[in-house]
């Protein structure tokens, strides 16, 4: 479109002034959280400047550990999956006000539920039985999480103690099922459910070295994103996010929204335990709480809950936690350390929410200091 | 030697359970009951308690006397409640996400700090025991109790107490009643909120010290699982009154030494079930305690957590 400045109308100067503005509002979006990810590692540098340690020396080990080389990309990429379906099963919700922290109780029995189908009808040909493993950790996942949104829709339960207990509950039951009546007899230090049939693992996408896990991540990424901004579902849920009595008024149906919002990230989180144990391990078992639904909190936030910067945001805190077993051994550092950085960092952002609206960057660089 | 008194043993394991186990939850939900009454909520006492437990235990240790350690405990939680505390103040940020931050990264700090301290052994808090008039050395071991209990419980009487009848007390209800009632009385509303964070986290601390000082007794990373998140729990469940909160972690503490006190008599079955009874029993009064149409009965009303 070719618009000869002196001729445009005001209406089309208007528009492109909105436009203009809705670009600097995205810049600033994009900008705020990733400054906060900067000055969470320059806090973590000092941190280790206090104990003798080198921070240029622990980025470097970071860089080349997590994304130097195509090895170390495979397996960032591989830790990214479950991160990716973990961090969704914060941000659904979170798009209607609901803060759930207990995604990790989702992948460890969506993991559960995997196992134990292999185990029920070992028979199956191989597609049938990844699709029945799949049908089956999506609906136990869906359920976990769908039913912490119906007890907070319901009886007012508060979402975030409730997720959380529940996680630990979770994990209680697989110790129990996995030890208990799912134990392959064979599993000796280990307890596991039996391993699964060699045609039910999950391979690698072909010319990439990682399981279909991170494509399903992906897929399930850029799919919560067009839910959320272009459907009138998710518009919906945001006004429900907003302020649920406005939302009630307008007669949307906020329970029935927030029971299927946090049931289809509860259904993505029990797809990452099914991807573990099709994918990974092998069989179902303690394995599970690996922790990847905590992580998954920090980078639901640091993308602030929208589904396209989950992407990124994943893949670098994937990239952290691939390095640390190098920097363990290089630096003489306990394995707590990434945990340590993750932590500044959660801070840095939630930090950096106080200055919204208050700091755009797009300002500033105009010279525009109001 | 020991008695063999059969399935007597569970019901006094349970007794002697919730006495030992009840202590970390009565100090982490008193003080957490002070946060809430002044109208913030800080969920990040998991990490406080994870952290109080290490520092306390490493001090213990560093300085072989356990009152040192408990001493650096509540000092240490008084710093992370003073941090939410400040935190919080600026705008646009939510006590609840601050919380799960702190969350990690006390978790993570005390991890990072505790490797070296996983070894060795610290002194033990004191603990006398009041089982004197029985021979049976069952009765004798349950009922052995540490001067942490005794001061947790006189503790929350005073803290009601002090809610109730001064004006410290006061000036908290006030502040998280109605911000702007407070505000209209002079008070300043962010400083009181501050420093009843900072001293609900020093008494996380002090029940985090508890954990590592005398039981269990020794530090490691799943020493908390979760018990500052029950403790937070409780309080909603207690319906912000300290010595409410006394009774319901004494009840948290039976439940959680209902699996040893079943496998001390032989019942293996299911244990890890068992394991999880005080997470089932806090969902269930958490959801038994929830409402949606009333308001619920004495809830601060400037808090995040039952809006």
């Amino acid at each position: 479109m070719t618009t000869d400045a002196g001729l445009a109308s005001p209406a089309t100067r208007a528009i492109n002034a909105e436009t203009a503005e809705t670009l600097g509002r995205r810049i600033d979006a994009v900008f705020l959280p990733l400054a906060a990810l900067l000055v969470g590692m320059l806090i973590f540098s000092i941190f280790l400047l206090f104990l003798g340690k080198s921070p240029i020396e622990f980025f470097q080990i970071v860089y080349k550990a997590g994304f130097g080389t195509s090895f170390s990309w495979t397996n960032t990429l591989a830790r990214a999956a479950p991160l990716l379906l973990a961090a969704l099963c914060v941000a659904l919700p979170a798009r209607l006000g609901l803060v759930i922290i207990g995604g990790e109780g989702a992948i460890v029995l969506g993991g559960v539920a995997a196992g134990a189908v292999a185990m029920l009808a070992p028979g199956l040909p191989g597609p049938i039985g990844i699709i029945a493993m799949a049908i089956a950790a999506a609906v136990v996942g869906g359920a976990w999480i769908g039913g912490i949104g119906a007890l907070r829709h319901l009886r007012g339960v508060n979402e975030t103690i409730s997720s959380l207990l529940m996680a630990y509950i979770a994990i209680a039951l697989m110790n129990h099922l996995v030890e208990g009546p799912l134990r392959d007899p064979a599993s000796l230090n280990k307890p596991s459910t039996a391993p699964l049939p060699d045609a039910w693992r999950i391979g690698e996408i072909p010319g990439v070295g990682v399981h279909w896990g991170l494509a399903v991540g992906i897929i399930g990424c850029i799919v919560c994103w067009l839910l959320i901004e272009r459907t009138t579902w998710g518009f919906a849920a945001r006004i429900v996010g907003g302020n649920v009595k406005a939302a009630q008024i307008q007669g949307l149906p906020a329970g029935l929204l927030m029971i299927g919002f946090t049931a289809l990230g509860g259904a993505f989180a029990g797809l990452a335990g099914m991807f573990e144990v099709a994918a990974v391990h092998g069989s179902a078992n303690a394995s599970l709480a690996a922790g990847y639904g905590y992580t998954g909190i920090l980078i639901a936030f640091l993308a602030r809950h929208n589904g396209l910067a989950i992407i990124p945001a994943a893949i670098v805190f994937a990239g952290f936690e691939a390095s640390s077993g190098l920097i363990q051994r290089r630096l003489d550092l306990p394995d707590a350390t990434i945990l340590v950085l993750e932590g500044i960092v959660f801070i840095t952002i939630l930090l950096s929410d106080a200055l919204q609206d208050k700091v755009s960057i797009v300002k500033l660089m105009k010279g525009d200091r109001t | 030697m020991t008695t063999d008194i059969g399935l007597w043993g569970v019901p006094l394991a349970i007794l002697g359970g919730a006495i030992r186990v009840s202590t970390p939850f009565i100090f982490v939900s008193v003080g957490e009951a002070l946060t809430e009454r002044s109208g913030r909520v800080n969920l990040g006492l998991e990490g406080t308690l994870v952290f109080g437990a290490m520092s306390g235990y490493a001090i213990a240790y560093l300085t072989n006397s356990a009152w040192l350690g408990l001493l650096a405990a509540a000092f240490f939680g008084m710093i992370f409640g003073l941090f939410h505390g400040w935190i919080c103040k600026l705008p646009k940020v939510n006590d609840i996400a601050i919380g799960i931050a702190l969350m990690i990264f006390g978790s993570g700090l005390a991890f990072f700090f505790g490797k070296p301290f996983i070894q060795p052994v610290a002194p033990h808090l004191p603990a006398f025991s009041l089982g004197w008039w029985s021979d049976v050395p069952q009765v004798q071991a349950a009922l052995r109790v540490n001067v942490l209990f005794i001061a947790g419980i006189a503790l929350a009487f005073a803290a009601s107490w002090m809610l109730k009848n001064t004006k410290v007390g006061l000036t908290i209800r006030v502040a998280g009643d109605s911000a702007d009632a407070a505000r209209a009385l002079g008070i300043d509303v962010n400083r009181v909120r501050l420093w009843s964070t900072a001293a609900g986290g020093a008494l996380a601390g002090i029940g985090g010290a508890y954990l590592s000082l005398y039981y269990p007794g020794s530090w490691n990373e799943g020493i908390s699982s979760g018990q500052g998140l029950m403790a937070v729990a409780l309080v909603i469940f207690a319906r912000w009154s300290p010595i409410n909160c006394a009774y319901a972690s004494l009840l948290f503490g039976g439940a959680g030494a209902l699996g040893p006190a079943l496998q001390s008599v032989g019942v293996t079955q299911g244990y890890y079930l068992f394991y999880a009874a005080p997470y089932v029993l806090t969902l269930g009064l958490l959801i038994a305690t929830s409402s949606t149409t009333r308001a619920m009965t004495s809830a601060p009303g400037e808090l995040s957590i039952t809006k």
